[in-house]
């Protein structure tokens, strides 16, 4: 098994927003498994990337959707020439190998799928493979992350008490404007002045979350306006096609989010 | 001077007018006063021949025996009008002047020529006047009645209010636009002499509404949802906006405020100055919010009014910087909608010129490149700027540069009557009452007037009415607001009723459960692609052996499920309740009510028993004032005896007017999630209503109504008892409609009606 492709090469920009690295190295010490709740591109990913970079520990990755089962996560019976063989999947390498398992947008996943977890995140920190007979005791390095956005506040997109309550949870939000600006221009490169405005711009939008808008403009998607920016695109032109566009349908909104990204750059 | 009593013998002091005087040959004395400085003003525009041309046409007019009103309107209108669309233009007014004269509309010519001059103005060239004079001489020839038919002898009703209202409606209208008005006011009022004159006063709400519609510029109800998200986005401070009139006010236009209710804006804005409509909202959206967020009332009792004014363009100055500082792309609409007074627009010697100076101080504050040489007012600025500097400033620091600089520029004249206002006005700002306190409320404090009691008006009962569109076939346009509906709850009646009628029906309806289990939803869907399942799935099963063989990863999900599919379907049938559902069915006893009442009973119980979401309401019109809308059934109630009772009590009369109920109906059903909405009309006619004299128009809306809900995915089907509804029926509800010859087949036929629509 190779563990290296699993490590984090080189370290990942991150800005802490608050005590949110201390915090996490303690619940690393204490294997707490970790739940990282927020709106989407507010850093959630990029802050796990970044712990498993820190702490020097290898990083499994596992994007969630609907049609993901159990057998996905922890491995299935292959057939080949000889009969068959068992094949591992991401969550019993991670256990294997003393990862730190990291589970994104866990709410994707059907109920029935998130509960193979449980025996991994108590004190128990096993994981049974009951089709192979066999049950993985998680190596002392192992921790299980998982992330998930509340906003979508579905009724069927919503996490089961028994699997809430056995996480640390950290909260994410768009940072603060300053610290927003800082971000952006250390991501992309373009200058503070222009950083800035682009956060001006995001946080009309972010302002119309609920009357219209799921959801406001990620600090994501500023920084791929910046990117464009950077590549010598107009601003506007930049804010519409990164920023606006991307979020809406809905042309009053699509207008007034123009109308900002106007009053914003002069 | 003393008079002479004939007014042809007065002097003029000028020759050359005594001699147009003489020309003129007039004996009114009123005529006599004016006469002298009327031409002094024409002498300044007019060469010698539109000099004689002017005399000889107001000769003309004191000739027409109508008094003295005419030839005084002409002779003070004609120079100002001239100069906006040229002195040529004074043939095509002499000619409509003349066909008036010519018609019994003589009375009009006064008022005609009265408002001249404003409409002139506005219109600005000879064509657009005499597309103005063409409406008029269409509205004289279409509204003068004749009462046998060939000569003219009754007066046209509104034209005399059209020519009163006229600057108004051209300021407001573009021509295109005031033709639609004053056709529409002609098609509905022509033969209605009271309200077509109060059409054209503006007094009915109707042409306001129209007006309204052919209106140019951003109309705030087009533009209110992108306001709202504008103040939420950009202002954080979402109160409500209100829209207040414009178009009945000329001379005293309101301007924007706020209070405790909301923002109050103007309900349209025309492009100006290269910024659009909705940019200009904006603008004095974003003042407004600017104010709200900046500034502090100030104790008013000691200034004057002119001290007051001051305060007010620096604070608004320092707002607009605000702004600015805040989204500098506002500076773009900001400055091109503040004005730019040049220095030397107003005469200190003989007029007020405080507005002035203020204005040109706070385009200075906005606008570094303002280019104004004066010293004290750049040291203003310049002490402006550096409040600003690094900080937000505050009103009372806006106050004391304020209440400084009209001190040090104190002229005598500001105190003249006379204001200079022209390019002083900056129309995107509020009106600035919030920016006041006052300690005392006034002079009036010790009154002992008892406070006036208003007479409360009694409590409406029912709900308020809702107000559907109209379509006009002849124009293809929507009458605005033009069906009040009056939504209720059916009175109850007799549950037992409906229970006889079905017993009456009892071998039909035995019939019609077995039909009903029949058609009950019990198809099977597949589920597929499910790693565990009730069966397996050979077609995946074969695939996933296949890609084993090969060495390739299989896909494990081979087996299938299976779900019963349930039926998704709201329906609402639409009764229609009009006076003929009282005829008796021919050769029988039953009234085509009562059947009607069995028939819906079948096919309430029918539905119940599928489960379908389901409602019943009835309708009948009273011209287009009052349409009833009664509720019979809704979708949460089930079929019971509440409900038999409302059917049992449903009751024939008044009249069909379906657009409304349909539109009404439609919006009700369109709201309910469902695969499939349907909406069943039982009617036993055509649409009719007693306001209503060509049928044709009626049919045309129902059938708009009905391609209205086809587009918000509400299929409408109808079933017509009248036995010659062939003639219509197809024309309004295309191919989805049925004819029942034979009404008493009714109970049979409306279940399974329903059943082979919904199978």
């Amino acid at each position: 098994m190779d563990i290296e492709q699993y490590k984090i090469g080189k370290e990942p920009f991150y800005q802490p927003q608050g005590d949110e690295v201390a915090l996490y190295e303690a619940a690393y010490a204490a294997r707490l498994p970790v739940m990282l709740k927020g709106p989407t591109g507010c850093g959630k990913s990029r802050f796990v990337e970044y712990m498993a970079w820190k702490l020097g520990k290898p990083l499994v990755t596992v994007a969630c959707n609907e049609d993901m089962t159990a057998s996905d996560l922890v491995g299935r019976y292959l057939l080949d020439r000889e009969g068959t063989r068992w094949l591992d999947g991401p969550l019993t390498i991670a256990a294997r190998i003393g990862a730190v398992c990291y589970l994104d947008e866990i709410v994707e996943a059907r109920q029935d799928t998130t509960v193979v977890i449980h025996p991994l995140t108590d004190h128990r920190r096993v994981l049974p493979l009951d089709k192979k007979g066999e049950v993985v005791a998680a190596h002392p390095d192992f921790q299980l992350v998982i992330s998930y956005n509340p906003g979508y506040q579905s009724l069927m997109k919503d996490l089961k008490q028994s699997t809430k309550q056995r996480f640390a949870a950290f909260d994410f939000d768009y940072p603060e404007a300053a610290l927003e600006t800082q971000i952006v221009a250390r991501e992309t490169g373009v200058d503070i002045e222009t950083a800035g405005r682009l956060v001006k711009v995001a946080q009309t939008a972010r302002n119309l979350k609920g009357h219209g808008l799921a959801e406001g403009v990620s600090t994501r998607l500023v920084v791929y306006a910046a990117q464009l920016i950077r590549r010598g695109v107009d601003p506007r032109a930049a804010c519409r096609t990164a920023m606006a566009r991307p979020i809406t349908d809905d042309a009053d909104i699509r207008d007034t989010l123009d109308h900002a990204v106007d009053a914003v750059f002069a | 001077m003393s008079k002479p009593a004939d007014a042809r013998q007065r002097q003029m002091h000028h020759p050359q007018v005594e001699a147009w005087w003489r020309e003129m040959d007039c004996g009114f004395a009123q005529v006599a006063d004016v006469f002298e400085e009327c031409l002094y003003e024409a002498l300044t525009a007019f060469s010698r021949k539109e000099m004689d041309d002017y005399v000889a046409a107001a000769k003309h007019l004191s000739r027409l025996g109508r008094g003295p009103e005419p030839v005084l309107a002409f002779l003070e209108a004609w120079p100002s009008a001239a100069a906006a669309v040229g002195a040529e233009a004074l043939a095509d007014v002499m000619a409509a002047a003349r066909a008036l004269q010519a018609s019994p509309n003589g009375h009009a010519i006064a008022p005609f020529l009265q408002t001249l001059a404003p409409v002139a103005r506005r219109l600005g060239s000879r064509e657009q006047l005499a597309f103005y004079l063409d409406i008029a001489r269409d509205l004289m020839a279409r509204t003068t009645g004749s009462i046998h038919g060939r000569h003219a002898t009754i007066a046209s009703p509104g034209l005399p209010a059209f020519f009163r209202q006229a600057p108004q409606l051209v300021e407001a209208l573009p021509m295109a636009g005031l033709q639609n008005w004053v056709e529409y006011g002609i098609r509905h009022y022509g033969d209605h002499p009271q309200q077509q004159e109060e059409y054209f006063k503006l007094a009915l709400a109707d042409s306001r509404a129209v007006l309204q519609r052919e209106r140019h510029g951003t109309l705030f109800a087009d533009a209110e949802r992108r306001l709202d998200l504008t103040l939420r986005a950009l202002w954080r401070d979402p109160v409500p906006l209100i829209p207040y009139s414009t178009a009945y006010h000329e001379l005293r236009q309101p301007v924007p405020y706020y209070d405790r209710l909301g923002m109050r804006v103007p309900d349209v804005y025309d492009e100006r100055d290269g910024i659009s409509g909705l940019d200009r909202y904006r603008a004095a959206l974003a003042h407004m919010a600017g104010h709200r967020r900046w500034s502090t009332p100030q104790v008013a009792d000691n200034w004057s009014p002119f001290q007051r004014l001051a305060v007010e363009f620096l604070e608004d100055a320092r707002i607009d910087c605000l702004l600015m500082r805040e989204y500098p792309g506002l500076a773009r609409i900001l400055l091109a909608l503040h004005p730019r007074p040049a220095p030397d627009a107003c005469d200190p010697e003989t007029t007020s010129c405080l507005r002035h100076r203020l204005a040109m101080l706070s385009r200075a504050c906005l606008d570094a490149a303002h280019g104004y040489a004066d010293s004290l007012l750049n040291e203003t600025v310049a002490a402006f700027r550096a409040a600003l500097d690094g900080g937000v400033a505050s009103t009372s620091r806006m106050a004391e540069l304020a209440l400084a600089y009209v001190a040090r520029t104190r002229r005598h004249s500001d105190q003249f009557a006379r204001i200079h206002f022209d390019g002083t006005v900056v129309d995107y700002r509020d009106d600035n009452r919030q920016l006041w306190k006052f300690i005392e409320e006034g002079d009036e404090e010790e009154a002992f007037d008892a406070p006036r009691q208003t007479v409360q008006d009694e409590e409406p009962q029912g709900l308020p009415p809702r107000h559907y569109p109209e379509w006009d076939q002849a124009t293809q346009t929507y009458r605005p607001d033009w069906v009040s509906l009056y939504e209720a709850l059916h009175p109850p009646g007799e549950s037992a009723r409906i229970d006889r009628l079905l017993e009456k029906h009892a071998a039909l309806a035995r019939r019609l459960m077995r039909l009903l289990d029949l058609i009950k939803p019990q198809n099977k869907q597949r589920i597929r692609y499910q790693e565990d399942g009730s069966e397996l799935d050979l077609d995946t099963a074969i695939r996933s052996l296949i890609d084993y063989k090969c060495g390739i990863t299989p896909d494990p999900r081979i087996n299938m499920n299976h779900r019963t599919s349930g039926r998704n379907i709201a329906v609402l049938l639409l009764l229609d309740l009009s006076e003929s559902l009282n005829q008796k069915v021919a050769g029988g006893e039953q009234t085509v009510l009562e059947l009607s009442q069995e028939a819906v009973s079948l096919l309430a119980m029918a539905i119940e028993r599928l489960n379908d979401p389901f409602a019943i309401a009835g309708f009948h019109s009273n011209t287009r004032h009052e349409v009833r809308y009664l509720h019979v059934k809704g979708f949460s109630e089930h079929w019971d005896d509440t409900v038999k009772g409302r059917l049992a009590a449903a009751g024939a009369g008044w009249s069909t007017r379906m657009g409304g109920a349909l539109r009404h109906a439609g919006a009700a059903l369109a709201r309910r999630q469902a695969d499939k909405r349907l909406l069943l009309l039982l009617t036993d006619g055509e649409p009719a209503d007693i306001d209503v004299r060509d049928p044709v128009h009626l049919h045309a809306d129902a059938k708009q109504a009905v391609g209205e809900l086809a587009a918000q995915g509400v299929d409408t089907f109808c079933l017509s008892l009248d036995p010659k509804a062939d003639a219509y029926v197809q024309g309004i509800f295309g191919k989805r409609h049925l004819v029942l010859d034979r009404v008493e087949q009714l109970p049979e036929k409306l279940p399974l009606l329903y059943m082979a629509l919904t199978k």
